[in-house]
């Protein structure tokens, strides 16, 4: 079968024939670059594009149509325009620190790329504790939002950047609680490990009504983590016209922009692969020929369709909710999410102990 | 380049707008540029962290000096200047003034015209009220409303269209009745409106109303008591949802108001909520009112006959009207000629706005926003 894993070993094949195996080494780590990176720019453009024929949909509208085939091309377009519009920097402005911030959005989210399993043998870096990987890096992202906030010398973006701060670090918490419970369930952190524990069910199904617990936790506290809507506090353009990146303008702004939808992505992406079983198809015990059946499907396609099929779910919490105010968001975690996950840990934990997990 | 201004206070010991407030404390302007105040309103904000200690409108960015204007046109001509006042209530601004005039010549202006006044009015207070609920919505966070709301809006639009030409200022009462007759799709396309509006309005309470987040955003916050509504000389919903009764078609009938039935919506919260809820029940009303006067519609003459040049007495003279946003009056003086000697208009959002302060001190931000809308602020109705 036609397989990502086929490619990549034939490549390193061929250049460790060709070249020498440390030159060779160079080479596999620039072209995994260019590949992050094209990834990086063809997820902004298709999350773009659908976050906007998905609004569109919901509020009875036609979305973009205009640029190539159903409007194919919009996002494409909108790239150009950013390319060459001028990135101002405002004269009260803390330069540095202010053109700094949007590479740090940036790097965040490709680093955050490096442990994800895009399909069967299909991962750049397979890390022994990439979920503890994951969640230390995701941490730096809220440093981006405070250094964009407090360099623009703007009373919007410093309290954008503020309320931010104080939600990142709040539902990280929960975040990380809901994560454990997989990670206790699979006795791994290694995300390689997680997924193949998936074989005979997703965690979904197996850890039954404590996993539902925490995935709902899991979707809310990352819906905040990534300032999406209901959670879009640090942007809130009704309150802060923009919040953080008031200032920012031309390709600054798409960095913070490009940043935000790929961060949805890696956290769905993070979501599927805990709860859904990343690339794993669906499988059912010891259903032998269902099982099969379902591994003619390639990996990739049940990794980005169940990735996909999350980053739907965000975009229509943004679409339908109105936005929490920063103290009903704050209680929320620390009076309700909080103790629901540390109760749902234990939970977890008595769970394995006890192995009442299918 | 510009020069800055400095803004001097008169109370010397209270920090100016221009200047800095107690320490640890964050003054910003929100407006005139802003999403939130949808126009050009400024509000001088002192915070301190997210909580607000003091709203200061700073008005007269869209100030057109319609009453002034007024003064040189004649009274056929003033009518067409208040459309412009709030746009989102054309009509009855365009019907206070009408009122005005034929009671300074005493004018009875046909049934006919009478009943199709009322059903314009209560077609653009639900069309008025449409918009508010998408843009309160989109306040608070949430845009898909404000798409919804304005489908419905549409089809108001319209009809409005078809009968008056015009789709936001319709000058189509003139003193005396109406400027032409109706159009003759005018009863159908307003009863295939009814069917829609009550197939649609449950989808408002399925998306706004119902919703937790929303109800928590709106209920408690923004408190405006009775008395306090009645010393800022709040109008409207906005009064109304401070338990006051204060609707002018109920208490000073005009046209056939008297004549129909229908209830006027009061709630006793005084929040953000109650506010909310007696726009959303007086659409109903509306709907109400329209039901009972459109198959009722009696045939004759759409105006009455008035001389070409309109002169009014010498004396003055003042007409109300309920608007949607609360009561408008118009004030005429005039000196027996043919243009008002002084015009003086007594908007509702004007007064409404200034219990902004009082109801927003010890909020959050985000609930100044929230509390802007359920206050449904037209701009140039307040500056004018």
């Amino acid at each position: 079968m036609w397989s990502f894993s086929n490619i990549a070993d034939s490549i390193h094949q061929w250049l460790n024939e060709t070249f020498h195996p440390s030159v060779a080494v160079i080479f596999e780590m620039i072209i995994a670059g260019i590949c992050v990176i094209s990834l990086f720019a063809v997820l902004g453009l298709v999350l773009v594009l659908m976050e906007r024929k998905v609004s569109a949909w919901i509020q009875i509208r036609m979305g973009p149509n205009r640029v190539g085939p159903k409007g194919m091309f919009q996002s494409v377009a909108d790239t150009m325009k950013l390319l060459v519009k001028e990135g101002m920097t405002p004269s009260g402005a803390d330069k540095f620190l202010f053109n700094l911030a949007p590479f740090i959005a940036l790097v965040v989210a490709m680093l955050l790329m490096a442990p994800l399993a895009f399909a069967k043998n299909f991962q750049m870096w397979n890390v022994n504790i990439g979920v503890l990987y994951i969640s230390a890096i995701s941490s730096v992202s809220v440093i981006s939002i405070l250094i964009a906030g407090w360099s623009s010398n703007n009373k919007y973006s410093l309290m954008g950047a503020m309320r931010s701060g104080a939600q990142i670090v709040s539902y990280e918490l929960s975040a990380g609680l809901s994560i454990l419970s997989v990670v206790v369930l699979a006795g791994s952190l290694n995300l390689n490990t997680i997924i193949q524990s998936q074989a005979d069910g997703w965690w979904i199904f197996k850890g039954h009504i404590p996993v539902i617990i925490s995935f709902i936790i899991f979707i809310i506290a990352v819906t905040a983590e990534t300032n999406r809507a209901p959670f879009d506090l640090a942007e809130a353009e009704s309150e802060l016209t923009a919040g953080f990146h008031t200032e920012y303008s031309g390709m600054k702004f798409a960095l913070f922009f490009l940043a935000e939808y790929v961060n949805v992505f890696i956290v769905c992406a993070i979501g599927a692969t805990l709860f859904f079983g990343g690339w794993m198809p669906f499988h059912i015990g010891h259903w032998q020929s269902f099982n099969h059946v379902m591994d003619f499907i390639p990996s990739s396609l049940w990794f980005f369709g169940k990735t996909f099929f999350l980053i739907f779910v965000i975009m229509w919490f943004r679409w339908t909710f109105p936005r929490l105010r920063i103290d009903q968001l704050l209680n929320l975690e620390w009076k309700y999410l909080l103790p629901i996950s540390l109760f749902n840990i234990l939970l977890v934990t008595a769970m394995a102990i006890a192995g009442w997990y299918f | 380049m510009y020069r800055q201004t400095e803004i001097i206070s008169d109370d010397s010991e209270s920090p100016s707008p221009g200047g800095f407030g107690e320490a640890g404390d964050l003054i910003i302007n929100v407006g005139p540029q802003h999403p939130a105040t949808h126009g050009v309103l400024h509000l001088v904000i002192t915070l301190n962290g997210e909580t607000i200690k003091k709203v200061e409108p700073h008005l007269g960015y869209i100030h057109r000096s319609i009453e002034k204007m007024c003064e040189s046109l004649t009274y056929r001509q003033f009518i067409y200047v208040t459309s412009r006042m709030d746009y989102l209530s054309a009509h009855i601004n365009n019907h206070a003034c009408a009122l005005c005039v034929e009671k300074g010549l005493q004018l009875e202006i046909p049934h006919r015209a009478q009943v199709v006044r009322v059903l314009l009015d209560e077609l653009t207070r639900i069309a008025s009220h449409e918009l508010w609920w998408g843009a309160l919505a989109m306040d608070v966070g949430a845009f898909t409303p404000f798409f919804h709301a304005f489908r419905e809006r549409e089809t108001i639009n319209d009809i409005m269209e078809e009968t008056c030409g015009a789709r936001l200022t319709m000058n189509y009462f003139v003193p005396g009745g109406l400027m032409a007759d109706i159009h003759p799709n005018f009863q159908k396309r307003v009863k295939e409106f009814i069917s829609l509006y009550k197939l649609k309005i449950k989808e408002y309470d399925e998306l706004i109303t119902g919703n937790i987040i929303f109800q928590n955003r709106m209920k408690n916050v923004g408190y405006l008591s009775a008395e306090d509504a009645i010393s800022y000389g709040c109008s409207g919903p906005t009064a109304r949802g401070s338990g006051l009764s204060c609707d002018i078609r109920k208490l000073y009938p005009y046209e056939v108001y008297d004549k129909i039935s229908f209830n006027e919506v009061i709630e006793n919260g005084g929040d953000s909520f109650a506010r909310y809820m007696v726009r959303i029940k007086e659409m109903n009303e509306s709907i109400k009112i329209i039901e009972q006067l459109i198959d009722n519609i009696p045939e004759g003459d759409f105006q009455a006959k008035t001389k070409v040049v309109l002169k009014l007495p010498k004396g003055e003279f003042y007409s109300r009207v309920e608007t949607a946003r609360g009561e408008l009056g118009v004030f005429i003086v005039s000196e027996g000629g043919t243009t008002p000697y002084r015009i003086k208009f007594r908007s509702p959002g004007f007064s409404n706005l200034s219990a902004l302060d009082h109801m927003a001190r010890g909020s959050k931000l985000g609930d100044l926003i929230a509390m802007m809308g359920t206050l449904d602020l037209v701009i140039p109705d307040i500056d004018r």
